[in-house]
């Protein structure tokens, strides 16, 4: 159970990862550290390679170098389910949901439950009543009001739609769940109701990474902070202990990494600041 | 895992009257309420005003030998409509689906000719599956769009028919291949196997795609492939086998066909694809994938058949039923717009 191990251990840790596209190194010797039980948000400049690390989190992307472990153990990700296998779950930016499916059939896309005995091995029946009733549990847990577990996800509003993507990865997350832009095609208000729903993720004991653009949505939420530039992570810091100036400056370059409190600094190396993109790259 | 839960055992921030409330919401069951709502509704109100309006202006149409006649006229677009249906709800189009039903039924008359009308029989149901899984197979491995490739095979197939028999009709008369045509006295009037079978078919459909998981991940894959997909579902699977399904439900067609008509003739039934896609239609089916049903389809196909009786009966020149006919699916279609743009925000 991830809540057992102590907060100083990680769950899930990647070092030296690497990935070439072409003549592009969208991850550059790229290390990631996830706590249990810890809101960790990714941030960077567009084209830092935010997206390619978290695919390859995900399975959705196979890095050329570098390696991952979860819990300790050595992983390989070839594809997306063998993440999901591993108990990783990822929500989209894209309000991934099915909007003619009702909640309960967003809930459990392809891994529908079915009946008991040969109504369910032969006649392969669904047992909907159970499936209703660990939607309608799953849904109360996160504290997501709907009015009917049966509603189509198309009368839903769009924080409520992204609410139901969350916790159906929150519901098949054994490990930690991954959310690329949650709240980027949210207003202000939903977007608020969303970062509530992570915050009882974490509360559940599911560590979250989030990626996001938004500095007070990190702020908000986020416990530490992985500062990602031209391909690689050049701080992880605590966001208690640090500010968005701060944090702003170092991920656009003009503040040097070096200048800021980060975490764990004996174990995690921290590169010096690449002086030019070209050179760098090359 | 068998159901979601959270791996914790924090207590519910809702209060618990709220979680009974779900609950209770959760164990009552949907049964008729669900299949009467959303869809059905329409068209079933459709096809009652029909019938009502033409049993009060006529006093041929209210009888039992006519109904009979009605599901009988029904039974061949209403059983190809079934593959259109699983088709049209993975938001694809099958334009082909006449012309296989003519390839396996002059492949059957062929070789019924001098052969064993089983054999027969089954030789033109493997054509029509393999014709389906070429279809399937364009779309689901290559993701070409279904309108094109059926548009296509629809060419090919037709001309291929006429070809292999050298544009000749072969008559059929082996029991086994006309069967369908012939059935029991049901309240004084016949009520055909093929009726009992086009009904049976419609059962087994609407369970396979409301108790299912392959139910399902039709509509999930018709409604929004990408959420399907990132969700784990096999969406080119599931497109696979809707095809081949679909051929295999159009070789059903095949022998209803021959019931109703004993001869196979490579140049009949040339509008069945526009037929059954109006059936589907008006049966409340969305062209746009992920909603709507087969029991809508068995109604939307009678509904077609009820006019055109009506209409004869009440002397009123058959272009009129055509007419009716084409407002009917701009009625259908307006309807599922107007529903499609107040749920999608
Ligand atoms: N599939 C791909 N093919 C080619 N280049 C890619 C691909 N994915 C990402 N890149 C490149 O890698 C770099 C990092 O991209 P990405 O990981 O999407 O960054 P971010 O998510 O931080 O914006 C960019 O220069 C991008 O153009
Ligand atoms: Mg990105």
């Amino acid at each position: 159970m991830t809540t057992e191990l102590s907060s100083d251990t990680t769950l899930l840790q990647a070092r030296g990862l690497t990935k070439h596209y072409g003549h592009v190194v969208a991850m550059d010797n790229c290390d990631f550290d996830l706590r249990p039980g810890e809101i960790l948000a990714v941030i960077g400049d567009n084209g830092a390679g935010k997206s390619t690390l978290i695919k390859s989190l995900t399975g959705a992307v196979v890095p050329d170098a570098g390696e991952l472990s979860l819990a300790g153990e050595r992983v390989h990700f070839r594809n997306p389910l063998d993440a999901r296998l591993a108990g990783i779950e990822t929500v989209y930016q894209e309000l991934a949901v099915a909007a003619a499916l009702d909640i309960t059939q967003n809930l459990y896309l392809g891994r529908e439950i079915r009946q008991a005995g040969p109504m369910g091995s032969v006649l392969r029946r669904l047992d909907k009543k159970a499936m209703r009733a660990g939607a309608a549990q799953q849904m109360a847990d996160l504290g997501i009001r709907i009015q009917s577990i049966r509603q189509k996800v198309e009368t839903l509003s769009g924080g409520q739609r992204q609410a139901v993507a969350v916790a159906r990865a929150a519901a098949w997350a054994t490990n930690l769940v991954i959310m690329d832009e949650p709240t980027a095609a949210l207003g202000v208000r939903e977007t608020n109701q969303v970062l509530d729903l992570i915050l009882r993720v974490r509360d559940h004991g599911l560590p979250v990474v989030l990626i996001s653009h938004n500095m007070p949505n990190v702020f908000q939420v986020a416990d530490r902070i992985h500062i990602h530039r031209l391909g690689r992570r050049i701080a992880l810091v605590e966001s208690a202990h640090t500010s968005m100036e701060e944090v702003v400056a170092v991920m656009t370059g003009a503040k040097p990494p070096t200048s800021m409190h980060t975490v764990g600094a004996d174990e995690i190396a921290v590169p010096a600041l690449p002086q030019d993109k070209a050179d760098n790259n090359g | 895992m068998t159901s979601p839960s959270s791996p914790s055992a924090a207590p519910p921030s809702v209060p618990q009257a709220r979680v009974d409330e779900l609950q209770q919401d959760a164990g009552r069951s949907g049964g008729v309420r669900q299949l009467l709502s959303g869809q059905v509704a329409g068209p079933l109100a459709a096809l009652i005003l029909a019938v009502v309006v033409f049993g009060l202006t006529t006093d041929t149409f209210f009888k039992a030998d006519n109904f009979a006649l009605i599901l009988q006229q029904s039974v061949v677009v209403g059983t190809v409509a079934i593959g259109q249906t699983l088709i049209i709800l993975t938001a694809g189009i099958d334009l082909a689906n006449g012309a296989i039903m003519v390839m396996g039924a002059v492949v059957v008359g062929k070789f019924a000719l001098d052969g064993n009308p089983l054999v027969a029989l089954i030789l033109g149901a493997v054509v029509c599956i393999a014709l389906g899984l070429i279809n399937g197979t364009l779309v689901s491995v290559f993701s070409l769009p279904p309108f094109i490739i059926t548009l296509g095979m629809l060419s090919v197939v037709t001309a291929a028919a006429r070809l292999y028999t050298g544009s000749q009709s072969y008559p059929i008369d082996a029991p086994l291949l006309t069967v369908l045509n012939e059935g029991p006295q049901i309240g004084g009037t016949t009520i055909t196997y093929g009726v009992m079978l086009w009904i049976v078919m419609t059962l087994v459909i609407t369970y396979v795609l409301s108790q299912t998981s392959w139910g399902v991940k039709v509509y999930a894959v018709g409604d929004n492939p990408v959420s399907a997909r990132l969700a784990g579902v096999k969406t080119r699977r599931v497109l696979l086998f809707v095809y081949a399904i679909a051929g295999l439900i159009y070789a059903f067609g095949t022998w209803q066909a021959l019931g109703r008509t004993p001869t196979a003739d490579p140049s009949s039934y040339a509008t069945l694809n526009l037929d059954s896609i109006t059936a589907v239609v008006i049966g409340g089916t969305s062209l746009f994938g992920g909603r709507g049903g087969v029991i809508g389809t068995f109604i939307g196909a009678l509904i077609v058949s009820v006019l055109a009786n009506g209409l004869t009966q009440a002397g009123i020149d058959s272009l009129y039923q055509q007419v009716a006919t084409g407002l009917l699916i701009v009625i259908a279609v307006g309807v599922d717009h107007v529903v499609r743009r107040r749920q999608v925000r």
